[in-house]
């Protein structure tokens, strides 16, 4: 394939970005359109190299790249670097993202800034796609700022409402810590082995001769940044206030793919952390908390977008953990099932929102008589992020469990089942409070009558979606000749290993969690509120989110605000009220002692005069004369 | 011939006359004339250096201090009337409004 | 040699721009601002094409023009620039152009105004073009003047007291500056046997080792004033903050970086007084980036907190400078440039609120630094509103201000980022710690900036601000989008100003790894040590 047409899968949301900005801001409907052919086209174009790699699995990667620095003692190559890995991650960018684009012409209709929106879409997508194509870390991180900012313009869309402003300010600054490790690893990197690109820092560790101790600080520095763009513990704060935009923008960015990055990070340099296994076990403790630690969250949340997200978190625990057990290929395998059910939840979610305009699941309730389409593409992304035969989920999962389980990660493995268990509990709460039963709140469904079905721009993604949340699993079925693992791998090309006993085990969890979601919000047998009550404290911790937000927000006011407080002390009073002003008080106090001699008197100033005169007379007597008489002797 | 000790002498005395008269007293009158004198003191000695020299320059410049002088007595008196007028004295020590 | 005087020309035509408007009426406002654009367009397009012209290859200095003036005290008219001086040129040059289009807002004695601004400009070009001493100082104290006036006329907030602080503090760096050039001057003429204020000449000369650390001292503090190096920066947000918007403009963009410009040229002279005084630079830089950092978080003017901003941000340059590495020290001196551009783009777009809100002042809301939006007061209710909101009204300004936020906070893309990355790297193998330092506070910039657009342009919007206009006519966009250009352009693609610059700095790194003298690792406790024995 041309370089020119990969440079185009790159470019053309920039451009279209650009065009919307300059040329078509005023004209909504034509702004949505570039916006959407850009990204099918990058689409139609990464079939291109996904039909190479089809045709040649062992090729070696492909790679082009310009100078963007060449200096004799500093060089940056900006390229774009095809294996199977970074093929995989396009299909889901473009191919969810062009689904996304779609759907947000129909869920965006009307609002004022709707060219504004699909300006940051594209470039979101442009800059979502140069991290994917990145043939190394500085290029990574250059676009890993740049979906920083595009998630920042996004989740504050609607800048003037102000949570939706502060929550994109948080995600920004919470993303920005994590980068600040990411950016110091990649100087680190480089300072040890001396290299940015990914292939030849891949080339020079196989060789080895590193010490590993460095390779783990490098290693857990560039994890830094992977924790606070896919939000996991402890920088996981972000995600779910990051809920405040658009729900398309949920889907896509926070959910989909920009939270991805983490993991793709990971797993694109699986070449470091490999080399370092302390860090790759950091990693996989890190993902199994937060994923444990989410789900939890989630059950007692009561927001529709906010629940999906707190399911997001979780999940992209559990690929980091697949990630830290050695499971590279089950990572990375979730990550890309993971993006067409969450998205497709979302986008049902939006779909639901658009109909009943509340995000409360409480006023919600026998939904699925009005959204027919919505409700049955709902139920099978929850299904398959419950993870329940055949689904993708359940595929994906199940990778990642026999990864740990085979690894001898015990606690991880078992961390994974409770796990499953709560997806499919919170899952089914939300599916069966939100679709089945009656409507709960009291006047209905808020402000309109009845809810309506969303028209086809937006059911038509979330049926294609639905149908790859629920047969893509099979790519990665165990004993299929040319599966997921036959392409991205890391090493040698293998196919997944397959328990019976495992995959039922985890079918069995998921099972239970839908029963006793069933038990507790369809059937009723069980008074949740009367549960909740009982364990008072437990769920207040978990409705509070465990009280991170307060914790830091608390860190925040009296570290950092301390500090900035005492420096601004400092610049007040001792640099420019001290020393400043100070030396001026002190040359106007020496000006107004000085000034006394100042008498106004003529004849003192005279007597100064000749006082003066006659000092220099004898000066010059006493020096000069005499060494003139010297002189003439 | 008169020696040039004595010409310089004789300014010399005059000077510290002028200097003086200059520094102690009180009438702005008598300052400006003491100032007078010490101008006339450095004339005498222009000229008699000047005559002991064979050189004009220093005549010349007396010309220009004879000029000077009375130009400044000019002035001077214009503002000592002025400061008469006004204050109604001509003792300096009444004048010393430009003190701190 | 080239046959055309190409600085003599970008010098002087402001300089005649300025003599110009003198034989105009005050009246002829529209001719006056047209001068001035016209003036300040000659030297910007001349500029442009010396990068173009300038031979990368050969490095050096190069358009050199060379008329002896006092030849008695060795002083003549020689221009000339390298890499580093030629980015500092263009610098200047897209910042006085843009500027003057910012200052068409100004409605107050007009002439005096663009008379002074331009002969300002004047002077900062002959700093960074002189090759003679004498002429280097001279224009340093002929932009100082203009200045004073300036801000002290057509400034706003506490401007007497800024004007003076400001002006005393220049003058008093230049002071301390001028005596390490008087010994330079009196060293050349004792090795050399004549009097010269020659630069090339003087960098020739070896210094003793003794000399160089006791002079280049004077040139640090001098010059590190003018950077502004803590503690000596209090007058540069205050300066900055009273000044109208163009000059900040100026002051931010350029006239800070004459200090970082002069520091580099010691450097050049002293290599060894460079070796030894560039790890305390290195230290106090770090209070630049920190200190500053925080103290901006703190304030409510957009201007005070961008006044920080700047002068936590010269805390990079100084740290590129203070490592003594290539890598570094190109990063610093593509910082000069980048946050030069960037702020005169922040400075052009608060004063463009400004014009117009009368305040700058942002509200303080979500407790003391805004995390959350826990306490956030209604602001209609307000008597005497905060800015808050403003995108709403003014999308055009908030888009700019976002992107210049964005630079600031070495967001990719910009040429901020370019350089601070540089820095970074090269910093990390000569000051590890003080670089994790440095990389925590971009960070901070990332704090303030976005509570700052959170505060001011994100947010309910006042009744109060409904009626504010977004820039619309070409003459008022335009110099926002020159600046913004030039960033994204040299963030795109920065070997266009990196490959001059490296030949400059790695002229002047070559000289500083071939001094003899103090050996590696030597530190002031050790030399005052060897003195006394």
């Amino acid at each position: 394939m041309a370089p020119g047409l990969l440079w185009l899968i790159l470019l053309s949301p920039l451009i279209a970005s650009i065009i919307i900005t300059v040329l078509t801001r005023k004209s909504g409907r034509l702004s949505a359109l570039i916006s959407v052919g850009a990204i099918l086209l990058s689409f139609f174009l990464s079939l291109g190299p996904l039909a190479h790699i089809l045709a040649e699995p062992q090729a070696p990667p492909t790679e082009y790249f310009w100078y963007w620095l060449n200096l004799p003692t500093l060089q940056v190559k900006m390229g774009i670097l095809i294996d199977p890995l970074s093929v995989v991650m396009l299909l889901v960018v473009t191919g969810v993202g062009s689904l996304i684009h779609i759907y947000s012409m129909g869920y965006m209709k009307g609002d004022p800034g709707y060219s504004r929106y699909f300006a940051s879409l594209s470039f979101f997508t442009f800059s979502m796609l140069g991290i994917v194509l990145s043939n190394n870390f500085v290029q990574t991180y250059i676009f890993w700022e740049l979906v920083g900012l595009s998630s920042f313009l996004l989740i504050g869309f609607w800048f003037e409402k102000p949570s939706a402003a502060d929550a994109a300010k948080k995600a920004f600054l919470t993303t920005r810590v994590g980068d600040f490790g990411f950016m110091i690893g990649i100087v680190f990197l480089y300072f040890v082995v001396g290299s940015f690109n990914f292939s030849e820092l891949s080339a020079s560790l196989k060789q080895g001769g590193f010490p590993e101790t460095l390779l783990t600080v490098a290693a857990l520095l560039i994890f830094t940044g992977a924790v606070g763009k896919s939000a996991q513990f402890p920088l996981h704060v972000w995600l779910p206030d990051a809920m405040e935009g658009p729900t398309p923008v949920s889907a896509l960015i926070h959910a989909a793919t920009m939270v991805a990055a983490g993991v793709y990070l990971v797993a694109r340099s699986f070449f470091l952390f490999s080399a370092a296994p302390d860090a790759l076990e950091a990693v996989a403790y890190i993902g199994g908390f937060t994923a444990i630690m989410a789900a939890t969250i989630a059950i007692a949340q009561n927001d529709i977008k906010r629940i999906i997200a707190y399911s997001t978190l979780s999940q992209l625990g559990y690929m980091m953990m697949g990630l830290g057990v050695g499971g590279y290929t089950a990572g990375m395998f979730h990550l890309t099932m993971h993006a067409f059910f969450k998205a497709l939840l979302f986008l049902a979610a939006g779909s639901v929102i658009h109909a009943v305009h509340t995000q409360d699941i409480w006023e919600m309730g026998g939904l699925s008589k009005y959204l027919k389409i919505t409700s049955t593409t709902f139920l099978i992304g929850a299904l398959a992020n419950a993870g329940l035969f055949p689904l993708s989920g359940f595929w994906s999962k199940d990778e990642i469990l026999v990864a740990a389980y085979e690894s001898g990660h015990l606690l991880l493995f078992w961390v994974g089942i409770v796990t499953a268990f709560f997806t499919a509990l919170y899952m089914f709460r939300l599916f069966f409070v939100v679709f089945t039963g009656a409507p709960r709140s009291a006047e209905g469904h808020g402000k309109h009558e009845a809810p309506h079905e969303s028209p086809p721009v937006m059911t038509v993604p979330l049926v294609i979606l639905a149908f790859f949340s629920a047969v893509a699993g099979f790519a990665g079925a165990p004993g299929l000749e040319h599966g997921f693992a036959s392409y991205v791998h890391f090493g040698a090309a293998g196919h997944p290993a397959f328990h019976f006993s495992i995959a039922a085990g985890s079918t069995l969890v998921a099972l239970a969690g839908i029963g006793v979601a069933w038990a507790f919000y369809s059937a009723r047998l069980f008074s949740a509120e009367r549960l909740a009550s009982r364990f008072s404290f437990a769920y207040r911790l978990l409705q509070n989110k465990y009280y991170f937000d307060e914790l830091y927000f608390w860190i925040i006011r009296n570290i950092q605000g301390g500090i900035a407080l005492f420096c601004n002390w400092v610049e007040e009073w001792v640099v420019i009220n001290f020393f400043v002003n100070g030396t001026a008080a002190l040359t106007r106090w020496t000006g107004g002692i000085l000034r006394l001699s100042q008498t106004g008197k003529l004849q003192t100033y005279l007597m100064m005069f000749i006082i003066g005169i006659i000092g220099v007379v004898l000066l010059l007597l006493a020096t000069f004369i005499p060494s003139q008489v010297v002189a003439v002797r | 011939m008169i020696p040039l000790s004595y010409f310089v002498t004789l300014s010399f005395l005059l000077f510290t006359i002028g200097v003086i008269g200059v520094l102690i007293r009180r009438n702005i009158l008598m300052i400006l004339m003491a100032i007078e004198l010490i101008l006339n003191a450095v004339n005498i000695n222009f000229v008699a250096f000047s005559r002991f020299s064979q050189s004009i320059d220093g005549q010349v410049f007396v010309f220009f201090v004879m000029t000077i002088a009375a130009a400044e007595v000019v002035v001077g008196l214009a503002i000592v009337i002025v400061a008469f007028r006004r204050r109604a004295t001509v003792n300096v020590d009444e004048f010393n409004l430009m003190k701190w | 040699m080239t046959d055309f005087p190409y600085l003599s020309v970008i010098f002087l035509a402001p300089l005649l721009g300025a003599v110009f408007m003198i034989f105009l009426s005050e009246e002829n406002k529209t001719a006056i601002r047209r001068i001035a654009a016209g003036a300040t367009l000659i030297s910007l397009a001349l500029s442009i094409l010396l990068l173009f012209k300038f031979d990368q290859v050969a490095g050096g200095f190069q358009f050199v023009e060379k008329i002896d003036w006092i030849p008695s005290l060795g002083v003549s008219w020689h221009l000339g620039v390298d890499g580093i001086s030629l980015a500092m040129v263009l610098l200047t040059s897209f910042i006085i152009f843009t500027g003057v289009f910012i200052s068409f807002s100004i409605e107050k004695r007009v002439k005096e105004f663009f008379i002074l601004l331009l002969t300002l400009v004047t002077g900062v070009y002959g700093v960074f073009m002189s090759l003679d001493l004498f002429f280097f100082y001279f224009f340093y104290e002929l932009a100082v003047i203009p200045m004073y006036l300036l801000i002290g006329i057509w400034g706003s907030t506490n401007r007497e007291y800024a004007t003076m602080k400001l002006t005393l503090y220049l003058t008093f760096g230049a002071v301390i500056a001028l005596v390490s050039i008087l010994a330079i001057y009196a060293v050349a003429q004792s090795e050399l046997g004549h009097y010269t204020f020659d630069l090339l000449q003087l960098g020739r000369i070896h210094y003793s080792d003794a000399f160089q650390i006791i002079f280049f001292l004077p040139l640090l503090i001098g010059f590190g004033i003018l950077v502004p190096m803590w503690p000596f920066h209090s007058w540069s947000p205050g300066g900055h903050a009273a000044a109208p918007s163009a000059v900040s403009m100026l002051h931010a963009g350029v006239l800070m970086k004459l200090g970082a410009y002069g520091i580099i040229r010691s450097m050049f002279l002293f290599p060894v007084g460079a070796k030894f005084w560039m790890p305390l630079v290195a230290v106090l830089c770090m209070a630049n980036i920190l200190y500053g950092g925080y103290v901006a978080m703190t304030r409510r003017d957009l201007k005070f907190m961008i006044g920080y901003s700047s002068s936590s941000h010269m805390g990079y340059v100084l740290l590129g400078m203070a490592s003594l590495n290539i890598i570094a020290l190109n990063g610093a001196v593509l910082l000069m440039f980048a946050h030069g551009i960037m702020t005169g783009l922040a400075f052009a777009l608060v004063g463009f609120i400004y014009d117009q809100s009368h305040t700058r002042l942002m509200p303080e809301w979500g407790g003391q630094f805004g995390y959350d939006a826990a306490n956030t007061a209604d602001p209609s209710q307000k008597k005497y509103p905060e800015i808050s909101g403003l995108a709403k009204k003014l999308p055009f300004i908030g888009f700019f201000f976002i992107a210049t936020a964005m630079a600031s906070a070495g967001l990719p893309g910009f040429a901020n980022f370019v350089s601070e990355f540089m820095i970074v790297v090269g910093t990390f193998r000569v000051y590890p710690v003080q670089t994790v330092l440095a990389v925590f506070g971009v960070v901070i910039t990332a704090i303030y900036y976005l509570r700052a657009i959170r505060a001011a342009f994100f947010g309910e919007i006042h009744p109060k601000w409904e009626k504010l206009q977004d820039a619309v006519t070409w003459t008022q966009r335009l110099p926002f989008l020159v600046l913004l250009s030039v960033l994204l352009i040299v963030g795109f693609y920065p070997s266009l100003l990196v490959d001059p610059i490296h030949t400059g700095s790695a002229a002047l790194l070559a000289k500083i790894q071939g001094s003899a003298g103090l050996s590696e690792g030597a530190t002031l406790v050790e030399w005052a040590r060897s003195v006394i024995r």
